[in-house]
């Protein structure tokens, strides 16, 4: 018999006061979404429209540099382009076409929209449409926006999601859809997981090759797979889909949680979940248990990163034994995230937008044992002797369901380890 | 327009920062977006920075625009100065805040700060962040920097080193070294350390030691005229370099030349007899316009080697550069796009590339290996060790660095005998670092912590040629077929030189307008091409 989770807290956190702060943001903006999403997408291109800036971040980043034939890249605006709009339409079109002759294996094509390219009014949708007058059926041209004065780092993946939405066929078919770019082995693992419930049909939006059929109607439900999807969802409810609200599927309970509410919705007996789950949770408790022997007891801070602070502060203190210092979040959005909110007890402070200088007043103020922040942050917090987690591993390792909770555990518990593990003072 | 993969040069205000950040007690308000602050992690992460960069952005958002960017910009710059008490402040705008034309330096000018203001104009659409760091260095020393009264001794300022500069940290100390032995001090060092109030005594050394002129000059050339000091025009990088560059320190200070040999090791290195395998090796150089001329007169004079090809990416050094490369006997590749760089590279088919973090990736896919010699940086180009390129530790540093990628003589003698070994062939590459082999066979599994090299298995699939094409090629009207026992003869010449073969047989054979490569044609070639 599976072991049953502590009961959720008397008061969660979901009616929590806000601390909703304006300043300076250490946050990437949208663009960043690409180093992931053309990994995932194998036959799209991502073409940013934008200035230097927006290539240097790209490259910057990923950290490393992605030589095996990157597919993105970003027209650079330059000095004639600012001056005659109509020309810069012309220009963009020319690089299309360049792009496209040279890249055959093409099949989506997304422009993706920059700050300068919104404050210049430059029209990526018109430019859009008529590019995929030109190319259709072989290539389909979308745009988004992945802009800083637009979009939160994350956000891009859900504008990107959004903008793929109106173009889907519609279908009748009763289905599961699955939102939100995972890694290979982590979808994998969550079809298996479906397919031995017995749930199906289940489609992934965003699907690895334009030509894989996803489709939405009246009857398709959404479970969506990452808390940064908002517009996407909200986008597949105007095309009739239905929202399936759950925990996140992190670490054990938020993994069996999500399957409960799919379970439910598709009539699966509790023999036949238990008899599913009951292998991998029992896997997953004993992963999770040796990175939390580390974390039982200690505090965390997170800086506003990813939107993934809400379920993951709820997987540290329900699973791992960790108190919440701090839960600093871009946005929050309670109907993707109220089910995880429910499960987080109340007590640390919820805050929504960042004013860098004046957290980082209440981190040293705090002095958590483990601070969860972005690569901009983590090392002149590391010289103040605070112990930090790089936020954006978060959203580049495969850290869902059942097989990943001891790695996402490990994730937290690792830099305390090597806190703990390196001696360099002299013995004396 | 233009597209764009990989950038050598990030946004002028990417330069600015390095500038702000190299200094201490100076503050940089940045009228940017959300997302701008990308470029904190390049000092703090690939630089290891244990401080965040001094900036402060102002993150102004869509629902902004229009309304109160402007009042936005004054709040972040009070806070700013509240917060951190700089001795003097830069003001500027990135790309985007440029287009809304807030007009940062004239709105912190009307602020009445109690610190100097420099305004910065930086523009984004049209120049990089080279350009960014001179322009922001030169308008700090513009207005900081005052006539003032000489030192006793005499002294030099070093200007041009910079936050997340290509060893800019090490070729401070290596050139004060060389400038003690002679018997003179050190005046100012900046921008990097230097605070606001630093640069105010800059008039007081007796000349300025120009050590990176992508990143001073028009500074330099500034206190030339303005304040009477003249400037080093040598780049101290190399054996010859150096002491040429001590040479024009002495005819500036009337000094002596006076420098410890006993330090200085590369002649020897170059001389001893294990170096002879390094004789005519064909290099190619990429980089910035100052360390690429330095390494072409290193590549040829110091080591040997043969330049087949240089070029740069910042085109304030293209004259420079096309100079060098008439010197050199061979065409200036002067561009920032990567894909040019790569074609001129493949055409070149050199022996080793010298060039940047670019290249080292452009080197691994054509299977060549590469040394770094300039920016752009990464994490690897900050080592832990002392490591300059500037002087006779430089030299040194240079010699290792440049040694360590090519198979060593013997090895390489050994690999023409035993081609055909299961072990010592040659796709293992260098044996002195496995990791860095051309990954040719289906990779082994590496563990971390490093596992001992592995034999290869004896069925793993040989490719035979640099590029990936086989033998056969079209040129000149004429189509190349290669004989079925040529193209096995050419399999057995090491990779490392296999692609000079073929291309030097094909050429040979397309001069004398022969379509079929048979194995004499091939070892006709090799005695035409041989010196």
């Amino acid at each position: 018999m599976t072991r049953n989770f502590a009961p959720p807290p008397a008061a969660g956190c979901r009616t929590a006061p806000i601390l909703k702060e304006r300043g300076q943001r250490e946050v990437f903006c949208g663009l960043t979404g690409i180093i992931w999403l053309h990994r995932k997408m194998q036959d799209a291109f991502f073409l940013v429209v934008g200035s230097r800036t927006c290539a240097h971040l790209l490259q910057s980043a990923a950290g490393v540099m992605i030589f095996a034939e990157p597919r993105f890249g970003t027209a650079i605006l330059e000095e004639q382009d600012l001056a005659g709009l109509a020309d810069a339409h012309a220009e963009l079109e020319r690089e299309v076409e360049r792009l496209l002759s040279r890249r055959p294996d093409i099949r989506q094509l997304f422009l993706v929209g920059s700050c300068p390219s919104e404050v210049i009014k430059l029209d990526l949708a018109r430019a859009a449409e008529r590019l995929t007058q030109r190319h259709a059926p072989r290539v389909r041209v979308l745009n988004y926006s992945g802009s800083g004065i637009e979009t939160t780092f994350t956000e891009g993946e859900d504008a990107c999601l959004a903008s793929m939405v109106p173009v889907l066929p519609e279908t009748d078919a009763r289905q599961l859809m699955l939102v939100g770019a995972l890694p290979d082995v982590v979808e994998d693992q969550a079809r298996d997981l479906l397919d031995k419930l017995g749930v199906g049909p289940v489609t992934v939006l965003p699907a690895a090759r334009a030509s894989d059929q996803v489709a939405v109607g009246p009857n398709t439900v959404v479970a969506l797979t990452q808390p940064f999807l908002g517009e996407t969802l909200q986008c597949l409810e105007r095309r009739g889909a239905r929202h399936l609200p759950a925990p996140f599927p992190f670490g054990e309970e938020g993994t069996t949680a999500w399957l409960r509410a799919v379970a439910a919705e598709f009539g699966v007996s509790d023999e036949r979940f238990e008899e599913v789950t009951a292998a991998p949770r029992a896997r997953a408790r004993k992963a999770v248990a040796q990175a939390a022997e580390v974390l039982n007891g200690r505090s965390v801070f997170f800086f506003p990163d990813s939107q993934l602070e809400i379920p993951l502060a709820r997987f540290l203190t329900r699973e791992c034994g960790m108190d919440a210092v701090e839960v600093g979040a871009p946005y929050i959005n309670k109907q993707v995230v109220g089910a995880d909110l429910d499960l987080l007890a109340e007590g640390p402070v919820l805050s929504e937008g960042q004013d860098v200088d004046l957290q980082l007043d209440r981190v040293r103020a705090a002095r958590p044992d483990l601070t969860v922040c972005g690569l901009g942050l983590a090392n002149p917090l590391e010289a103040e002797g605070l112990t930090t987690k790089w936020a954006i591993e978060l959203v580049f390792t495969p850290v869902h369901f059942y097989e990943q909770a001891g790695d996402l555990a490990g994730l937290f518990s690792r830099p305390i380890r090597r806190h703990d593990l390196l001696k360099l003072e002299a013995v004396e | 327009m233009k597209l764009s993969v990989w950038t050598y040069e990030g946004p002028p205000h990417v330069g600015a920062m390095r500038v702000a950040t190299g200094m201490s007690r100076l503050h940089y308000v940045l009228h940017a977006p959300q997302g701008d602050t990308y470029a904190d992690l390049l000092f703090t992460m690939i630089e290891r920075r244990d401080h965040r960069p001094p900036v402060t952005y102002t993150t102004f958002q869509a629902r902004d625009l229009g309304s109160d960017t402007a009042d936005l910009f004054k709040t972040a710059c009070q806070d700013a100065y509240d917060r951190f008490r700089p001795q003097a402040m830069i003001v500027g705008a990135s790309c985007t805040a440029e287009l809304i034309q807030d007009d940062p330096g004239g709105m912190a000018e009307t602020m009445g700060m109690p610190v100097p203001i420099v305004p910065l104009e930086l523009p984004s659409y049209q120049r990089k962040e080279n350009f960014g760091c001179d322009e922001t260095f030169f308008q700090l020393v513009k207005a900081l920097a005052r006539p003032v009264e000489k030192t006793e001794e005499i002294t030099a300022n070093l200007i041009g080193p910079t936050a997340l500069g290509f060893r800019h940290r090490d070729d401070i100390v290596e050139v004060t070294r060389h400038l003690e032995e002679m018997g003179i001090g050190v005046n100012v060092v900046g921008p990097m350390g230097a605070t606001p109030e630093d640069l105010t005594r800059l008039g007081a050394a007796h000349f300025n030691v120009l050590m990176y002129p992508e990143t001073a000059e028009s500074a330099a050339r500034w206190m030339e005229r303005e304040l009477g000091l003249p400037f080093t025009k040598t780049v101290p990088i190399g054996v010859g370099a150096t002491r040429d560059f001590l040479q024009e320190v002495s005819d500036i200070t009337g000094l002596p030349v006076r420098a410890d040999e006993n330090r200085l090791r590369l002649p020897w290195y170059s001389a001893s007899v294990d170096s002879t395998y390094l004789t005519g090796k064909r290099v190619f150089l990429f980089g910035d316009g100052t360390h690429v001329a330095a390494a072409a007169r290193i590549a040829r004079d110091e080591m040997g080697f043969e330049v087949v090809g240089l070029g740069c990416y910042n085109r304030e050094q293209a004259r420079n550069i096309r100079r060098v490369a008439k010197e050199y006997g061979v065409e200036a590749t002067v561009t920032d796009d990567y894909l040019e760089v790569e074609a001129a590279i493949e055409a070149a088919a050199p022996e080793m590339i010298l060039g940047t973090q670019m290249e080292r990736h452009i080197g691994k896919r054509l299977g060549i290996p590469c040394a770094v010699i300039s920016a752009p940086v990464h994490v690897q180009d900050f080592p832990a060790r002392y490591s300059p390129q500037m002087g006779f530790e430089g030299a040194n540093v240079i010699f290792d660095t440049w040694v360590h990628p090519l198979v060593m003589g013997l090895e390489e003698h050994l690999l023409h005998m035993f081609r055909e070994d299961f072990e010592f062939h040659d796709e293992a590459g260098p044996s002195h670092h496995a990791a860095h082999s051309p990954a040719r066979r289906p990779a082994a599994t590496v563990q971390e912590g490093g596992a001992a090299p592995r034999p290869a298995a004896p069925d793993a699939p040989r490719s035979i040629s640099v590029q990936e094409e086989g033998p056969g090629a079209t040129s000149g009207g004429i189509e190349i077929v290669w004989r079925p026992a040529a193209e096995k003869e050419l399999k057995k010449i090491p990779f490392f030189v296999r692609g000079k073969a073929k291309r030097n047989t094909e050429a040979f054979a397309r001069e004398r307008g022969v379509a079929e490569i048979d194995v004499d044609t091939l070892y006709e070639a090799k005695a035409h091409y041989a010196r």
